[in-house]
């Protein structure tokens, strides 16, 4: 049989699925224990138990000068942050979007201008909103919204582009004004696409972050990994880099599970 | 062909010179016809001989490079509107609306500027309407489902009833059957020509289909490039090279039924 005919069956699924996650976790514990075996004191590649020390101690025991739960407190003010963030850009992306793609005369403007400021690199703009916004939570989300709101414009430009030019004719057909047709038509059509383009970009609204965080705040994950750098805490760095990654994964498994749910004509209409 | 006397009204949709061109490329020239109300005309013609043009003009999508469309004396609106409904061979349904919000919302655009939606008692009314209109075509057993859930044939009932529900006084159709099977085309073959007795509507018919234009229309009409310059292809446009009356007992029995009584048309409609 050719490979490409061959397909796995449900457990060969499982299997395959969860072999590279073990692999790695795998390699990762056999080198640990060499190196800890050479040097019981060494912190590049902490054992798990180490690691769950010094978790225990953030997520679990007040801070002895703060009396705050670190791990619980960075994690809020960093969600509060992104889903901030997330949203804003979302509503500007697209308005801008729906304007740009279904409007010829605001296109003129908006397409242009959009392709130009989306080249615009958002981080050499973060000392600029470190000045203008202050070192407040405010300019951390307008990097992400800054980051991210003229991706998600431009790709629901084109989605609206995209729309049959016979949807839109028929429409009018059926007594749309041009208000009434962006409701009932591009509108409800684009809000899928949206959430899609939002499952896209939740990579770099995470970099966004944590690079805003890194440079100035007082808490949130991307600030905690960054302050520990100093003291070589590995044992705390891979458990906050790997809670990121699963809060990212939940938040997209989140959306994915949404768009089903929301828009059940969507994948039906792909099919 | 123009014999319009002041004293006489003016023709239903008349045509006057009507040239279409893309650059160089001219597509049609000298079109010069009159439509009375309630014809059913069939556009038959090659590939690339303008017949969708033609259709597309009348629904204002396009407008003329020359000459004029007239619209019961008045020059035709530059943009689709509620007079004129359409169906073509496909995306001619809202892929996000159910069966029965796609046509609901012919009736919901024009009475809500605003919000594209009714609210309360408004909304239940149109749905009820729309309901009985897909019962007609066939559809009062899939109200819920989505278009991407029917069939090809099932989509263009849709998009029929979608189109009807606005009462249009001229309804075109962009090769509505094209890609429907032969068996599923004779079923929406007589659908049509039952709903085109029913009301007084004119009906322009793209087809690629010759023995479908004969069998539908009451007026075929066969587009052609009547010159061809063989270093200039584009040079010369298409006109309009048969004008064939047909199925005239069809149109002058339906002309009959109008002049009935309402009652007595009602009566037997509803009987049928």
């Amino acid at each position: 049989m050719r490979l490409i005919n061959v397909r796995p069956g449900k457990p060969g699924r499982l299997l395959l699925l969860l072999l590279p996650f073990a692999l790695l976790v795998l390699v990762y514990l056999s080198y640990s224990a060499q190196r800890l075996e050479i040097n019981p004191s060494d912190k590049l590649l902490p054992s798990p138990a180490q690691m769950t020390t010094a978790m225990d101690n953030l997520a679990l025991q007040p801070d002895r000068r703060t009396g705050e739960y670190l791990f619980w407190q960075d994690t809020a003010s960093s969600l509060q942050r992104i889903a901030i963030g997330l949203s804003i850009a979302a509503l500007v992306g697209l308005c801008l979007g729906v304007a740009a793609g279904a409007i010829p005369l605001f296109s003129a403007t908006l397409s242009p201008l959009l392709a130009v400021l989306s080249m615009v690199p958002p981080l050499a703009l973060l000392p600029i909103l470190f000045i203008v916004f202050g070192l407040g939570e405010l300019s951390k989300v307008m990097l992400i919204v800054i980051g991210i709101t003229p991706i998600i414009a431009r790709d629901l430009e084109q989605r609206a582009r995209e729309i049959p030019q016979e949807l839109l004719i028929k429409a009018q057909t059926l007594g749309a004004n041009t208000w009434t047709l962006i409701l009932r038509v591009i509108l409800p059509q684009l809000l899928p696409r949206l959430l899609i383009s939002l499952r896209l970009v939740l990579g770099s609204a995470w970099l966004f972050l944590i690079a805003a965080e890194a440079i100035a705040a007082t808490d949130g994950l991307g600030y905690r990994i960054f302050l520990v750098r100093r003291y070589m805490s590995m044992d705390v760095i891979l458990p906050y880099v790997a809670w990121i990654t699963l809060l990212a994964w939940t938040m997209d498994f989140g959306l994915r599970g949404l768009i089903r749910l929301a828009f059940p004509w969507y994948e039906g209409a792909k099919s | 062909m123009n014999d319009t006397t002041p004293a006489t009204p003016p023709p239903f949709i008349q045509v006057k010179n009507v040239w279409q061109q893309y650059g160089d490329q001219v597509v049609l020239e000298r079109l010069n016809l009159t439509f009375a109300e309630g014809e059913f005309c069939t556009l038959v013609g090659t590939s690339g001989c303008g017949k969708s043009t033609f259709l597309r003009m009348l629904l204002g999508q396009e407008i003329p490079s020359r000459g004029e469309i007239l619209l019961d004396g008045q020059p035709l609106q530059g943009e689709p509107d509620a007079s004129r409904g359409v169906v073509f061979q496909r995306y001619s349904v809202l892929p996000h609306l159910s069966v029965l919000d796609n046509v609901a919302l012919g009736l919901e655009l024009p009475r809500a500027p605003l919000f594209g939606r009714l609210f309360g008692r408004a909304k239940r009314d149109v749905r009820d309407q729309a309901a009985a209109i897909l019962n007609k075509v066939g559809l009062g057993h899939a109200l819920d489902k989505y278009p991407a859930q029917l069939s090809g044939g099932m989509q263009q009932r849709l998009a029929i009833a979608q189109a009807l529900i606005m009462k249009p006084r001229i309804l075109l159709l962009d090769e509505p059957f094209g890609a429907l099977d032969p068996g599923i085309r004779k079923d929406m073959h007589s659908l049509l020509l039952e709903l085109w007795q029913e009301t007084r509507l004119t009906v322009f018919m793209v087809t690629h289909d010759l023995s479908e234009g004969f069998t539908l229309g009451t007026r075929l009409m066969v587009f052609d490039k009547p010159r061809i310059d063989p270093d200039a292809p584009h040079a010369y446009g298409a006109r309009i090279t048969y004008d064939i009356p047909l199925n005239s007992n069809r149109l002058a029995a339906r002309t009959a039924v109008e002049s009935l009584p309402e009652h007595i048309v009602h009566s037997l409609n509803s009987a049928a």
